[in-house]
């Protein structure tokens, strides 16, 4: 039981560690959005049914030299 | 001879492939596989399908969302291009790519986020879009060797988002760094309450079972540590409104809070020192947490209203074109001076008011005034900032700029009224206002009743008392049930700013509707046609080289049908129309010779001139048309008249519907419209309105006044409803101002509730929603009220040991939580 001294802390640790994180993660602006992420989810895997996209402009290079 | 269609009365229900809004019935092509409402929406769906992303339907679809009308503005954007805009706006990355953030018009479902996000794969160059749906932004990176900024800027708009440079500027980062620091407090406070909870559960174990002193003095010092950490880091907020309220003598939610949190850190603390009694520390940091997060949900709609106002700084005007001698310079509206000529080309808006001084022109006023037809200006005439121009290229001198302009003034008038104080006191502010006094007061009471018995034991029951009261549940009853009441809305397509607006629409009061694009579609189309489908074509191929707008929404309405008639019936009778001569003749009417034959095209009056014949059958359509405030426009060959389109604005559909439902509410409705008084009458007699309250011709400025002269009786809630920058300052002063969809976005900033979905049902919504949510606060108010008092009276009688009272505490916060949840208070009108 004695061993609590030593285990209590560390979880505290690792929670800081945690903690931390999350301070760094939304000083980046990670959390700065939290509505479109969850709509763009929904669009991302259906690109095998669409075909390969036309450009509007086309910058396929021509044999130039 | 050729066989006369009956006037259609009602059209059948076609919607548009690209927005699903109903066709009008003079548009609709029997023929055709697709269907369009406008030329807009033809256009963006081309533009859709030609890159190969016609999945975007298929998405939309899935997310069970409608479309928007597109709105088109078909401009070259060549001052994104300019230097001076790229000093403003966009920035250089260090791999030489550049970057800049547009406002984007039009974003309204998850397909955009798709379709927009697709941008870089059909247009070269562009690297990267990443739109921010909330606030509307799109952030695109792009190869300046390979892509100009214009073609990005035309791209989207082709798809129909059109692009405006985001002026957010430094409030814009400020109010960042805010929300920020907030999410960070709730984290910590988050983190710090779970593992306090942990220990407590240790210790709680330890009451049950029994536990060595030593390591329960261990756990409750950690948790002390924990608590104290909690309190000074994330709990400094509600010190610092304690500190605030006691400095202004007034009773604040945070008081009693802060009173709260310092009793169970101190008096836990105490315990722990001498060894004895009980620790709450677990309480004072869930506390803390849920405060915080309950007051995270409630500003969000705060925030909201801020993204708005910055979408209305960034879609005014920034640039004009200044003649300077013979050369032409875009230059920033800012730095115009009174006297200075400016070109204004078809489709600009006019950035600044002044005095026409060559060319002349239609001018669409609608913004300003709300007139739904636009209006012809000649030289020496005034022109307002704002307005739109329909016809070739005019000039204008300037008068007035800026803040200046009755634009401008219109938007001071916004500013000021959207600052305005809320009239009305909570309903929680001013109940807990009299519980925290009540609780403050018996807590002393307590204190020295029990003193007479022992110090400890006041101690223990008085701080029993003031946990179990805690006005947490009271606190959290009304942003939690508006929070989530708001957000059952938005999911129903209608944007709720702020949650006294719930409280406001909760009793009937007085309903104003503005007509043009709220009550009606808000643009000149025809609404009905009458006579032989050959006319269409012919009718189209007369109006294709003027820039009328009547001749705009009948080229709308038949420039499909003169292409179907010619593909289809190539080289047999009546097939590919030759037009032999073409000419205007200003303000009545065309004329022309199309196969020989002699086309006339224009109003009732020019009919008659003109001595052509108008059959009897004809004669009841017109009739009819002008019954329903509609335009006529009458075709005739030969002669004879064979054709009648009736041109007007057409009323929503389920606007008498909607408005019925209201008015059977105990709603009284009026209209205040900038148009014309008869058709104000006319639309008023087809919705079953009395005529005293609807007003036609009023200008921006006197719908304002209209508002103050109803808004006398408090317990009346005064509600307008509108879409345009004219109704602007009537939606910011009235006591609830509602925007409808499909107008301008600017009427956004302005307005408290925004209803995403085209009609006037989500308003009956909206208004049968508010309602349910104000009694389920009022419930929960109910509900937590007695909770307290109950424990308040267990704590005095000394039957609740502070323990006891810190399990039973969060209780009635969880009771308040689900029935907030749990309430059905927005669902779709039957």
């Amino acid at each position: 039981m004695n061993l609590i001294y030593l285990i209590l802390p560390i979880a505290l640790l690792i929670a800081a560690g945690f903690v931390f994180a999350f301070v760094w993660a939304t000083r980046q602006g990670q959390f700065d959005d939290m509505d479109t992420p969850s709509m763009r989810i929904l669009g991302e895997d259906d690109e095998i049914d669409v075909g390969p996209a036309k450009k509007v402009e086309s910058n396929s290079p021509g044999t130039t030299d | 001879m050729s066989k006369l269609s009956r006037p259609q009365i009602k059209s059948i229900e076609v919607s548009c492939d690209h927005c699903n809004l109903p066709v009008p019935s003079g548009l609709i092509e029997p023929e055709a596989e697709l269907q369009f409402c406008c030329a807009g929406c033809k256009a963006v769906w081309q533009a859709i399908h030609g890159s190969g992303l016609g999945n975007y339907y298929r998405l939309r679809a899935s997310q069970g969302v409608d479309g928007t009308k597109v709105r088109l503005t078909g401009r070259g954007y060549v001052e994104f291009d300019d230097p001076s805009f790229e000093e403003l706006h966009v920035e250089e990355l260090d791999d030489g790519t550049k970057r800049t953030v547009f406002l984007l018009e039009g974003v309204h479902c998850a397909a955009c986020v798709w379709l927009i996000e697709k941008f870089p794969s059909i247009h070269a160059g562009v690297l990267e879009a990443r739109l921010d749906f909330g606030r509307r932004t799109a952030e695109v990176r792009w190869q300046p060797e390979q892509a100009k900024l214009s073609a990005i800027a035309h791209g989207l708009d082709r798809l129909g988002y059109p692009p405006h440079p985001f002026r957010g500027g430094e409030d814009e980062k400020q109010r960042r760094l805010e929300v920020r620091g907030q999410l960070i407090r709730i984290g910590v406070a988050g983190a710090l309450a779970m593992n306090c909870m942990l220990l407590a559960f240790a210790l709680y174990g330890g009451w049950f079972h029994g536990m060595d002193a030593k390591f329960r003095d261990f756990f409750r010092w950690i948790s002390f540590g924990l608590a104290l950490l909690s309190v000074v880091w994330p709990g400094r907020v509600f010190m610092r409104g304690a500190a605030a309220a006691l400095r202004t003598r007034t009773a604040h939610m945070d008081l009693p809070i802060a009173i709260g949190l310092l009793a169970g850190l101190l008096g836990g603390a105490w315990n722990t020192y001498t060894g004895q009694g009980e620790v709450y520390f677990e309480s004072v940091t869930t506390l803390v947490f849920l405060l915080l997060a309950g007051r995270f949900l409630q500003q969000r709609q705060q925030r909201r209203a801020y993204d708005a106002l910055a979408m209305l700084y960034s879609l005014t005007p920034g640039n004009a074109r200044l003649m300077d001698g013979d050369q032409i310079r875009e230059v920033p509206v800012t730095s115009l001076q009174c006297g200075n000529l400016l070109e204004i080309r078809s489709g600009d808006s006019v950035p600044a008011d002044g005095v026409l001084r060559t060319g002349k022109g239609s001018f669409d006023l609608s913004l300003l005034t709300g007139e739904s037809k636009p209006v012809r200006l000649k030289v020496g005439d005034r022109v307002h900032a704002g307005t739109v121009s329909c016809s070739d290229r005019v000039v204008m001198e300037v008068e007035r700029t800026g803040a200046e302009t009755r634009l401008g003034r219109l938007m001071q008038l916004v500013e000021r009224h959207s600052n305005r104080a809320a009239p009305i006191v909570h309903l929680a502010d001013q109940w807990s206002g009299w519980f925290v006094m009540t609780v403050l007061v018996l807590a002393v009471a307590n204190y020295f009743f029990w003193l007479q018995t022992s110090s400890a034991l006041a101690l223990e029951y008085t701080m029993a008392l003031l946990i179990v009261a805690c006005p947490c549940a009271l606190g959290l009853a009304t942003p939690l049930a508006v929070a989530a009441a708001v957000g059952r809305a938005a999911q129903n397509g209608i944007l709720v700013k702020g949650g006294d607006v719930v409280e406001r629409l909760s009793h009937p009061g007085i309903l104003l509707l503005d007509k043009t694009g709220t009550l009606t579609r808000g643009e000149i189309s025809v609404v009905d046609f009458a006579g032989p489908k050959r006319a269409k074509s012919r009718i189209a191929a007369l109006e294709s080289h003027s820039s009328h707008p009547y001749a705009k929404a009948l080229m709308d309405a038949f420039g499909a049908a003169e292409r179907n008639i010619t593909d289809s019936t190539a080289g047999s009778d009546g097939g590919d129309s030759h037009v032999d001569t073409r000419e205007e003749i200003q303000g009545s009417g065309m004329r022309g010779v199309i196969d020989g034959q002699l086309c006339l095209l224009g109003s009732m009056r020019f009919m008659n001139e003109q001595q052509q014949h108008l059959p009897a059958e004809l004669k009841h359509a017109v009739e009819q048309f002008l019954d329903r405030a509609l335009t006529p426009i009458l075709y005739a060959e030969d002669g004879l008249v064979i054709a009648v389109a009736g041109l007007g604005d057409a009323l929503r559909e389920d606007a008498k519907e909607s408005l019925q439902q209201l008015k059977a509410s105990g709603w009284e409705i009026g209209i205040l419209s900038g148009d014309h008084p008869r058709i104000v009458a006319a639309i008023a007699k087809e919705l079953g309105l009395q005529a005293s309250q609807c007003h036609g011709a009023v200008a921006p400025e006197e719908k304002l006044q209209w508002i103050h002269k109803h808004q006398s009786d408090p317990n009346r809630p005064v509600v307008m409803v509108g879409d345009g920058v004219n109704d602007a300052a009537a939606l910011a002063a009235a006591g609830v101002g509602v925007a409808v969809q499909g107008g301008a976005e600017a009427s956004l900033a302005a307005a408290d509730v925004f209803l995403a979905r085209p009609g006037l049902k989500p308003l009956v919504e909206l208004i049968q929603g508010s309602s349910r949510t104000v009694t389920v606060i009022k419930g929960n108010l109910l509900l937590s009220l007695g909770y307290n008092t109950l424990g308040v009276i267990l704590a005095m009688g000394g039957m609740l040991s502070p323990a006891l009272a810190a399990i039973l505490m969060p209780v009635s916060s969880l009771t308040v939580i689900s029935t907030s949840y749990r309430a059905r208070t927005f669902r779709a009108a039957e």
